[in-house]
């Protein structure tokens, strides 16, 4: 009995030392940072935004960006919630919707990119998918996104174009899930985006869709109403939609808005 | 449960007054989350979201599932906790620690480990695709993830209740002349029952709650694969208020199941 409430004195004390730690990290980070542009932006900006931030803190000397990337959905979540962001960037334009609803941007987002979708194959394509047909083959297991997520509701625009009914194994709540099951072999095929195909080359193969016009995701990007780095957001805005942050966007496979 | 507290705090003089605070400020850390999670339900549409088809599905499947996999673990468990606790071989608590590490493994790790076994081009996969079982995307993929992180908990739980029963009852059993499988079947299996109970609880509740291997391995479809925590993420996406509702559910179940355990361990 003893024994057993020196632990749980042993432990609060030691939650209180934790606690103290941290805040005090926190403190020394905040004051020794010069400054510190944030952006929130949609995970499949991960690889083309990074190299911008990298970038832009070589032409702004003193500067550093903190990129927060996740689910356009689960941005606008935290941004609601009054997460610290300067920027956000959103992988289509419902998300960014209700941002602007909220009336959490300043002034109209910018479209800078759109992305459509395109099947993903293992490497050597194994069920040997040609075209969208092929995919709805039982004997093919495919995995989609659910219809709650951007990607799944672009897939839902495609079957309902090209009038087919597709028959997923799973329906999966982010795009990287996807990638995922059919770069094991999990799955024959996958529809995620023409950029995700691009950036996992080597562990997927890519499929033309045609159908892939019925669904084009636009991308807008915004600074956010309370930023205290208004001048800075801009400039990252900026480049995004100049010719640099065009001509990074369009190596990594997107397309104009 | 307030009143457990009182009667030992009056019992034990010996426990200092400053206490109190770090300990009542640890109970309000876990306490005033599941609060917020109660204050943030539409009780107006509480009843249609959370027996909306998707809902009920998942619920559906979340139970059986569990079930299932606690049932496994009861029938690879029970035995895995006798040779631990009753055997000595060489390297033995090296194998103890390996078999209880998915307890701390992060449950993503664990299904990335069942997709290199299980899956379709897993160490295994090609044997049981042979065998005519195909495991990738169907419920005995959830119930293998559940099981994998659920099987620890029964062997602890058992293992610490046979070590503190002892072995007089087994070794007098035995003298008298009872072959191994009746004193385990009357003796040591009545002995550690209230464990063994407590154990299983233990599994179906940390199989309810299984969701980082289940999406890694499995894959999400209703009615099939997508369990209740797995409803909740996606219902986030799109529905925060039909989330908070299954959210509150799953806390429902979870009070529910921890209360049957604290109640059987009492008695």
């Amino acid at each position: 009995m003893i024994t057993r409430q020196h632990t749980v004195a042993a432990t609060a004390a030691a939650l209180v030392v934790l606690t103290a730690c941290g805040s005090s990290e926190d403190a020394a980070t905040t004051s020794t940072a010069r400054s510190t542009l944030t952006v929130f932006a949609a995970a499949s900006l991960k690889a083309t935004f990074t190299q911008l931030g990298a970038s832009f803190e070589a032409s702004h000397p003193g500067v550093t960006v903190t990129f927060n990337f996740a689910g356009s959905s689960d941005l606008v979540t935290q941004i609601q919630q009054g997460a610290p962001a300067d920027v956000f960037a959103s992988a289509d334009t419902k998300n960014m919707d209700k941002a602007t609803a909220d009336s959490l941007i300043s002034g109209a987002p910018v479209p800078f990119a759109s992305n459509t979708l395109e099947i993903a194959v293992p490497p050597g394509n194994p069920a040997k998918v040609a075209t969208l047909k092929d995919i709805i083959n039982p004997a093919v297991k495919l995995v989609i996104c659910a219809p709650e997520v951007p990607c799944g509701s672009a897939a839902e625009k495609v079957e309902a174009a090209a009038g087919l009914a597709f028959t997923p194994v799973s329906e999966e709540s982010s795009v990287t899930d996807v990638l995922n099951k059919v770069a094991t072999g999990q799955a024959d095929a996958g529809l995620v985006y023409v950029t995700d195909v691009k950036g996992a080359a080597g562990k997927v193969e890519g499929v033309t869709l045609p159908e892939s016009s019925a669904a084009v995701n636009t991308y807008p990007i915004g600074a956010l109403a309370g930023t205290k780095n208004a001048s800075l957001a801009k400039d990252f805005i900026a480049l995004v939609t100049g010719a640099e942050g065009q001509k990074v966007l369009a190596d990594a496979g997107f397309a104009k808005p | 449960m307030a009143t457990r507290i009182a009667q030992r705090t009056r019992t034990d003089g010996s426990l200092p007054r400053w206490v109190f605070v770090p300990a009542g400020l640890g109970a309000l850390f876990v306490l005033l989350p599941l609060a917020a999670i109660g204050s943030k339900v539409r009780w107006g549409t509480f009843w249609s979201l959370i027996t909306s088809e998707s809902s009920l599905a998942a619920l559906g499947l979340s139970l059986k599932t569990s079930s299932a996999a606690t049932a496994l673990c009861l029938l690879l468990g029970v035995p895995m906790a006798l040779v631990l606790a009753r055997t000595h071989f060489p390297g033995q608590r090296i194998v103890r620690s390996l078999l209880l590490l998915p307890l701390v493994l992060p449950p993503v790790v664990g299904g990335i480990a069942l997709l290199y076994t299980f899956g379709r081009r897993g160490l295994l996969g090609h044997t049981f695709e042979v065998l005519g079982l195909q495991i990738a995307f169907s419920t005995t993929a959830v119930v293998i993830a559940q099981t994998f992180v659920a099987l620890p908990f029964l062997v602890v739980s058992l293992e610490g209740t046979l070590r503190s029963v002892g072995q007089r009852y087994e070794v007098v059993a035995a003298t008298l002349g009872g072959r191994p499988t009746f004193v385990f079947r009357r003796i040591t299996l009545p002995l550690v029952l209230p464990g063994l109970l407590s154990g299983a609880v233990l599994s179906f509740a940390r199989a309810l709650g299984e969701f980082g291997a289940t999406l890694t391995f499995a894959g999400s479809l209703q009615g099939v694969t997508r369990t209740l925590p797995l409803e909740i993420y996606l219902q986030r996406e799109s529905d925060p208020d039909a989330a908070v509702a299954l959210s509150l559910v799953l806390v429902v179940v979870a009070v529910l199941v921890v209360g049957f355990a604290q109640g059987r361990r009492e008695s």
